[in-house]
């Protein structure tokens, strides 16, 4: 089974001028426990993209399945518990609950899912380097640490698909490496299939596979 | 430069009109609220000046028989000795289609002053028979005899006639008083010399409308100050809105170079700009406002005071410049902290909504602090208790203040505590969420408490006096049928057959005098049951009614024991003519403004043998039959029959009148505190996009977190109210022990309806969720597109 299958995906925004076609017919098909790299120039659609798979937005024309389910018969409250169950989201910034410390960021999404494992979240902060910050907010952390409590809190729902949207955009390379390396690490053990964006050559190289997202459609490398 | 600063500035509230409309609707209301009470104050206050300056410019001295009235001779008798008087003949009379004061003056003799002027525009024709009036005392007689012609010098349902007409309409030939001419001829006989037996009265006293309504137009400059401070609230959150949304583009305008004194002055323009033209429509609002309130203000000075004022208001530019001042410095201070933080503001500021919390934590303590103070500075006031009405106040205003401050304290370890005793992880993050975003919400909710205090506080005092006072006219008004003689030849006509017809005859007599140095009158009681079975009287000497019976002392009422600290049994109450008596105890007397003393009947008539009956109250099994007798055998009026029924409607309707402005003004309260609230959840609203994107991105629909955020506000709307039952019973209580017996000299016991406090609980809820709901319906409306922009934007 995939993990996603996106076919045909139509997306367009309206504007003064009629409606701005951003995606024109993108197809892709994530395997669990593969990583993909979804590039393109600024403003190409990859962020657009990123959410019609997740659920936050629609596509105008097209099919969205996530692990066998397809979003088309799924009304908001549907689509809100497949995320809730089965996929991870990290974006660039605002990841966090700012009201809450970094343990209850962690256990959040796996509380909420009804699948939370104190061993596993414990083996999962250890891997993350955040032993001992348990009792900070997010705004008392570096940006690294921020997006290392969010790749931990969605891999600690166990999600079937992790989408990430520049998830290191805000960092410097070394420590952006170093939590992408991370990343594709635990994604890889926990199995899920793994869709990042990003600007970075360097950093998609390291991926299974590669899209890269041009005047609405795909250009697969491997 | 300072022109494309400008156009910046001013995209943002085209682009934001909500927040325009409430930065307007905020400043227009609280100028409306605060200048529409001043207006009814000025008001008052012209019409008692007025009503002051009819008889005399300067304030001439009166003279008077004690026993309230005395014969035309008198007036020749002293003008003869050479002493300028002038006789003033006041009675009431009914006139077309109503009841009014028939004042009589005698213009060549008169003072001069504002009667005396309109008489002198046409003497023969006063003289003659024409008068003066209101115009709205006009309209209320339509057609009459007399020839009126209207003046705005005579105050409200008055008429000024010659003392000639005013005998004749009056049907009598006596004179109430005579008013002594301020200059007078030296070498005169003192006036003691030659008119002993009348009692000179300094000019100011005996028509002291200013003082006895006094703490009625404190009470509603209070309110008004409550309602300017709610509506404040509203502005603030505006304006601090307004700041945060634009903190990005006073960044980079600064980070383009331009100065900060641009910035601030262009502010202070704006605001400026805002202040006028919502202090205008608030002139206009607060115009309107007390347009519809002046016709029960009037009824209530009226019923309570007897002060003349007038139905209707007049454009006053004094209180439109005043109301317009308070929008100016209120918009001031609210808008200075946003200045304050403008100047603070570093050029590069990462939006940390955590930071801002623990700032505001830091900011809690010592706001606690504040308010433990002031809270210290009410218990010192409250203990000392002989401060005076300013005190009483002052008392309300540090409680008031301490209990508001207080507010986001106790909310933030109410939600601390309920955040420590949550377990699903939704509702830890509710808890916790509600506390980090309670700072932007603590201005609010401190003016809902405080709106809700004053509805507790004045609700119970009203009700709890309600209930008192009927419970006291029952006792009050026992007997049948009240007979109102039209004069002393009817009086005499009427006794001997009322006391074969009747059980009891207690005719009321009364003269009035100075109390304590206090404006009051001394009344007749006969000894009857009536009076020994049903007066609850207060800290009465044992065998009271005996001793009272006896003419061995005096009554006062509850006024007079509590202004004037009198002690029965120790102490005695000097009365006109006669030497001090003992106080035998004080009786409750609600609603009466002026000092009161009653000794026995035999003692009254020995005393001042000039006063007539004024009315008598009958004791009957069968009061229509009596009725019926009096109007068949007499030809008495309806008018001057009353029966109990009619009489306890009459009196309950002054009470009912005496508290509509004050419903009236907490029901405004209560709507401009759910305003502020309103503007507050939509301020907070745009900023919290970034907190609830991740929950949405979580799993939770759009629909849900809507839910969440309406449950929010209920929450702590629950809560406030729950802070703000003890601090509306404090404010019962002080009202009830301090502010009454200060202001009226009546003290009442604090009496609790838990049903009223359902009832307010219920339209706090409807009030909550009217403001929270436009923020939520809108949340859960374009959710998705407007959290996604969540992710995309700093604020
Ligand atoms: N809600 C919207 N309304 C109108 N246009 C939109 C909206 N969201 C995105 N767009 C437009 O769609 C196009 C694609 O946007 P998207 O955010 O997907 O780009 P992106 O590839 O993620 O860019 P970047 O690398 O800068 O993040 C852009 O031209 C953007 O202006
Ligand atoms: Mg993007």
């Amino acid at each position: 089974m995939t993990a996603l299958a996106l076919e045909h995906i139509h997306k367009s925004f309206p504007s003064a001028e009629g409606p701005v076609p951003v995606l024109r017919g993108v197809s892709m098909t994530l395997a669990p426990g593969t990583a993909h790299a979804l590039t393109g120039e600024s403003g190409s659609g990859k962020s657009t993209l990123l959410h019609i798979a997740a659920g936050l937005e629609t596509a105008d024309a097209g099919d969205v399945r996530v692990a066998g389910t397809a979003l088309g018969a799924l009304d908001e409250a549907g689509r809100a518990a497949l995320r809730r169950g089965r996929v991870g989201l990290v974006f660039q910034q605002f990841n966090l609950i700012p009201s809450l410390n970094v343990a209850a960021n962690l256990a959040f999404q796996a509380r909420l899912a009804g699948r939370y494992d104190a061993g596993f979240v414990a083996h999962l902060t250890a891997r993350l380097g955040l032993d001992g910050l348990g009792a900070r907010y997010p705004e008392q952390l570096s940006g690294g640490q921020v997006q290392r409590v969010a790749i931990g809190r969605c891999l600690a729902a166990r999600p079937e698909l992790v989408l990430a949207d520049e998830p290191t955009g805000n960092l410097d390379e070394a420590t952006g490496d170093r939590v992408l390396d991370l990343m594709l690490e635990l994604t890889a053990e926990a199995g899920a299939a793994l869709l990042l964006v990003t600007h970075s050559p360097r950093l998609a190289a390291r991926c299974d596979t590669r899209h890269h997202l041009r005047a609405g459609l795909l250009e697969d490398t491997a | 430069m300072t022109r494309a600063t400008f156009v910046a500035f001013l995209s943002h509230w085209w682009r934001n009109k909500l927040q325009l409309a409430m930065l307007l609707a905020g400043l227009a209301l609280a100028t409306a609220l605060w200048s529409g009470v001043q207006a009814l104050n000025t008001e008052a206050r012209a019409a008692y000046a007025t009503a002051e300056a009819l008889l005399s410019e300067d304030g001439a001295a009166q003279l008077e028989h004690p026993s309230g009235q005395m014969a035309q001779d008198r007036f020749v008798e002293l003008r003869r000795a050479g002493w300028l008087v002038s006789p003033v003949l006041e009675g009431r009379a009914d006139l077309g289609e109503t009841r009014v004061t028939l004042i009589g003056i005698e213009p060549l003799t008169a003072p001069p002053g504002a009667g005396p002027a309109l008489a002198a525009q046409d003497l023969e024709g006063f003289v003659a028979g024409t008068g003066f009036a209101h115009p709205q005392t006009l309209r209320e007689i339509g057609t009459s005899a007399l020839d009126l012609r209207p003046s705005n010098a005579v105050p409200v349902g008055s008429v000024l006639v010659d003392i000639g007409t005013a005998q004749r309409l009056l049907e009598t030939d006596r004179i109430s008083h005579l008013t002594v001419n301020p200059d007078q001829p030296a070498g005169l006989r003192p006036l003691n010399e030659v008119a002993p037996d009348l009692r000179r009265i300094p000019p100011g006293e005996g028509a002291e409308l200013g003082g006895l309504t006094e703490s009625f137009h404190l009470n509603l400059t209070a309110f008004g100050l409550l309602s300017f401070a709610v509506g404040l609230f509203i502005v603030h959150s505006a304006v601090g809105l307004a700041f945060e949304q634009r903190r990005g583009m006073f960044r980079t305008l600064r980070a383009l170079g331009l100065p900060l004194r641009v910035l601030t002055l262009a502010l202070v323009a704006e605001m400026l700009v805002f202040a006028l033209i919502a202090g205008a429509a608030g002139l206009v609002l607060g115009h309107v406002l007390a347009s519809l309130l002046m016709p029960d203000v009037a009824l209530t000075l009226r019923g309570l005071y007897g002060a003349p004022v007038p139905g209707a208001l007049q454009f006053n530019p004094q209180w439109a410049l005043a109301g317009l001042g308070m929008t100016l410095a209120g918009t001031a201070i609210a808008g200075g902290q946003a200045l304050w933080r403008l100047w603070h503001l570093p050029v590069l500021a990462p939006a940390r909504p955590r930071a801002w919390a623990q700032a505001s934590r830091r900011g809690l303590r010592v706001q606690a602090g504040i308010a433990l103070a002031l809270g210290l500075v009410a218990l010192i006031l409250a203990l000392r208790p002989e401060g005076g009405l300013v005190a009483g106040f002052a008392l309300l205003a540090a409680a008031l203040l301490a209990a508001a401050l207080a507010v986001p304290v106790l909310l933030s370890a109410m939600l601390s505590v309920a955040e420590r005793r949550a377990r699903g992880p939704l509702a830890q993050w509710f808890w916790a969420d509600s506390r980090q975003n309670l700072p932007r919400l603590s201005l609010a909710l401190m003016a809902l408490m405080l709106a809700l205090a004053a509805n507790i506080g004045v609700g119970t005092m009203v009700a709890s006096f309600r209930a008192t006072f009927i419970d006291w006219l029952d006792l009050r008004l026992v007997a049948e049928v009240n007979v109102l003689p039209a004069n002393a030849e009817e009086a005499a006509r009427l006794e001997p057959f009322l006391a074969a017809r009747t059980d009891a005859v207690l005719p009321m007599l009364r003269i009035d005098a100075t109390l304590e140095g206090q404006p009051g009158q001394v009344y007749a009681m006969k000894d009857h049951a009536t009076f020994r079975d049903n007066w609850p009287l207060i800290a009465p000497v044992p065998q009271v009614w005996d001793r009272l019976a006896a003419g061995e002392g005096v009554l006062v009422n509850e006024q007079l024991y509590r202004r004037a600290g009198l002690d029965p049994g120790a102490d005695r109450l000097a009365l006109p003519g006669q030497d001090p008596l003992p106080v035998l105890g004080a009786y409750p007397d609600y609603g009466n403004p002026l000092a009161q003393a009653v000794i026995a009947l035999p003692r009254f008539q020995d005393a001042y043998p000039g006063a007539p009956v004024r009315q008598f109250a009958l004791r009957t099994d069968n009061p229509q039959a009596l009725i019926a007798a009096l109007q068949d055998e007499f030809g008495l009026s309806a008018a001057q029959i009353t029966d109990q029924a009619q009489a306890k409607e009459l009196s309950m309707a002054i009470f009912e009148r005496t508290f509509v402005i004050t419903r009236a003004l907490n029901v405004l309260t209560l709507s401009v505190a759910a305003l502020a609230l309103f503007a507050a959840l939509v301020t907070l609203a745009g900023m919290r996009l970034t907190q609830l994107a991740p929950l949405w991105a979580l799993g939770l629909t759009p629909r849900h977190l809507a839910g969440l955020e309406l449950a929010r506000a209920l929450v702590l709307g629950a809560l406030t109210l729950l802070l703000a039952l003890p601090v509306g019973l404090m404010l019962a209580q002080v009202l009830l022990a301090v502010i009454n017996v200060q202001a009226f000299g009546w003290r009442l016991p604090l009496q609790v309806f838990p049903g009223d406090w359902a009832r307010l609980a219920l339209w706090a809820g409807l009030a909550v969720l009217a403001a929270a709901s436009l923020p939520a319906l809108r949340l859960w409306r374009d959710g998705p597109a407007q959290l996604l922009r969540g992710f995309a934007h700093e604020r």
